[in-house]
């Protein structure tokens, strides 16, 4: 199913009988975080595992995913999955912009461009009178799924977030294992070779980034739900550096990686929070420790051992 | 004083001479990335905690030694570009035969470590540093009223920017590294020592930010995030200018400083982003940057 291998199809068993259990040990909020990260960084490693265009700027989709979403639901009334569609759609726009400007360069034109694309986004929400500024939006209500069904209580809009996270984590996957995702492969490891078997390799790359800021902005939306409020935090370059160490940390172009990366992140997160600048320290030596000894991630280094596909 | 566009003379100069002074940075910066990338092929996402760190010695060198700015503006570049050095030998030197974005990450890492260790030890907000007691007051010039010390950091920032182009272009230690940067083999098997060049290039392109840094300090005030707030404008400056061209990139650097002030005046809600909107219309209209040659 959905061309998961027999591997992967058993890990994938494993991952969905963590998230049904989970909620019954640990903190639902701290996992729902913890999802709305995970999708966040599979939507990133659809841009830089599968078609290796390294952005910079993810957290512009991501942010102004939680920001419409957050607005549409506080201030439209829209039901919470209608808000969150929107926000999704709002990260695909802007990612339609973002790609159709960015892909006119490559390799580290490319990161420097959508950084600074996204530094803009930034400084847009921090003035733009419908985002709150420094306050953000807050006191978002999480409203009633479909108009029916309250998600006041934590353990309901876990339901939600886990449908969306696996929702989105299989349609990359799908999108990973069609033709479509084949020829992005190709342009991964050979563009030029792809242009000349007649792909117009541009019109891949931007269709493919669409999809990631879209599904990036998805994951906004709902984490911005979840919480009751969007912020700056959620737009700032920051949080294009978590992103990427995410995805790095798991495994660049492996299916799972991301989310174990995104797990591991959230809870030193957790942990370090108190401390401060302590946490973007930890993430600095993770950033140069994976460059250095691990460039696969995690993951990818165990698939490599163990010769599977993950 | 007089009136330009209904605008004071002094309002209008004023922010131009703020805009030469961001410029005056972005230059600086942007040129170092330049050289850096010329030779090594990377993106340092580190320069910016570089500028921040050259600031922060200064600082010390004053606080604790009693050095005073002048030495600093000499000694800051060496210890940074010592930094520099290490950082090379240890960690981005191995990177060389890998993708671009490795060496993007990496820095990237580098200075989330370099900028998180300086907020730990000094907190986000950051010391004063006092302006160099020669170039305190300002001089009245009829249309503004300049202080002395931003004038200074005009002029220093210029005629460095214009020592390291005449080094690069004109002498025969920039003629080997251009060299270097187009065909490394070759240059190597005419006896020159091609790795060790490329060390000193980082350590010269970084010591360069920690000049910037000296500069900065008694500007803004010396504070772990002052480089990161540069690095991503200066980013956007090297898309515009360009990397392939010395000479292009501090044009590109003073001249969107310029820009920037120009736009304080005439339409302050856009100051924050209008070199990234000239960004865009780069992109837009000619792909490769102002002095950009060929692809990429």
């Amino acid at each position: 199913m959905f061309g998961f291998t027999r591997q992967q199809g058993i890990a994938f068993l494993v991952m969905f009988a963590a998230v049904v259990i989970a909620p019954f040990f640990l903190y639902p909020v701290f996992l729902m975080k913890v999802l709305c990260f995970a999708l966040f960084a599979c939507a990133y490693n659809l841009l830089i595992g599968y078609v290796g265009l390294g952005s910079f700027g993810h957290a512009a989709f991501f942010g102004m995913g939680g920001y419409i979403a957050a607005y549409t639901a506080k201030k439209w009334g829209f039901n919470p999955e209608i808000a969150i569609i929107t926000g999704a759609g709002a990260g695909a726009v802007l990612g339609a912009v973002f790609g159709w400007l960015s892909i006119r360069r490559q390799g580290i034109y490319f990161a420097m461009i959508t950084l600074a694309l996204s530094q803009m986004v930034y400084f847009f929400c921090n003035q733009a009178p419908f985002t709150g500024g420094e306050d953000g939006i807050q006191q978002v209500p999480r409203g009633n799924l479909f108009g029916l069904i309250s998600l006041q209580s934590d353990m309901t809009m876990y339901v939600v977030v886990s449908v969306v996270f696996l929702f989105g984590f299989l349609l990359i996957h799908r999108i990973v294992h069609s033709p479509f995702g084949q020829v992005l492969k190709a342009i991964r490891e050979n563009e030029p070779r792809a242009t000349s078997l007649g792909y117009r390799t541009n019109d891949y790359k931007l269709i493919v980034f669409i999809l990631s800021a879209g599904i990036a902005g998805l994951a906004g939306g709902t984490k911005s739900l979840v919480f009751g409020i969007a912020t700056l935090t959620d737009v700032a370059n920051a949080m294009s550096g978590e992103v990427i160490l995410m995805t790095l940390l798991g495994g660049m172009g492996t299916i799972f990686g991301p989310v174990l990366g995104a797990i591991m992140i959230g809870s030193i997160e957790n942990y370090l929070a108190q401390l401060g600048a302590w946490f973007a320290v930890t993430q600095g030596v993770i950033f140069v420790l994976c460059i250095m000894f691990f460039r696969r991630g995690l993951l990818g280094e165990l698939a490599a051992r163990l010769k599977l596909s993950l | 004083m007089f009136m330009i566009f209904g605008y004071s003379s002094a309002l209008l100069f004023g922010q131009l001479l703020l805009g030469l002074i961001n410029g005056a940075f972005y230059a600086l910066l942007s040129l170092g990335l330049a050289i850096i990338f010329g030779m090594l092929n990377i993106v340092n996402f580190a320069h910016g905690a570089l500028f921040m760190l050259g600031a922060f010695v200064a600082w010390a060198l004053l606080e604790f030694l009693g050095i005073p700015y002048w030495w600093s503006l000499l000694i800051a570049p060496i210890v940074v570009g010592a930094f520099g050095i290490i950082l090379e030998k240890i960690f981005i030197a191995r990177l060389y035969k890998l993708d671009h974005l490795y060496g993007l990450l990496l820095t990237f890492g580098l200075a989330l470590v370099i900028e998180g260790l300086a907020r730990n030890q000094f907190g986000s907000s950051g010391m004063p540093f006092a302006i160099p007691p020669e170039l305190q007051g300002g001089t009245d010039l009829g249309f503004m009223f300049m202080p002395n010390y931003r004038g200074w950091v005009v002029l220093a920032s210029a005629s460095v920017c214009l020592v390291v182009w005449l080094i690069i272009d004109k002498t025969s230690l920039g003629a080997n590294l251009r060299a270097a940067t187009e065909n490394p083999a070759l240059v190597q098997s005419f006896g020159i020592n091609v790795p060790r060049m490329i060390t000193l290039t980082y350590a010269a392109g970084v010591a360069l930010a920690a000049f910037a840094g000296v500069l900065a300090a008694p500007i803004y005030s010396v504070n772990p995030g002052m480089g990161s707030s540069f690095i991503i404008t200066v980013f956007a400056v090297v898309v515009i200018g360009g990397m392939g061209s010395i000479a292009g990139s501090i044009l590109t650097g003073f001249g969107l400083g310029i820009v920037e002030g120009l736009t304080k005046v005439f339409y302050p809600q856009g100051s924050a982003t209008v070199i990234f909107v000239v960004m865009v219309i780069v992109l837009l209209t000619r792909p490769a940057g102002l002095f950009g040659r060929g692809g990429h």
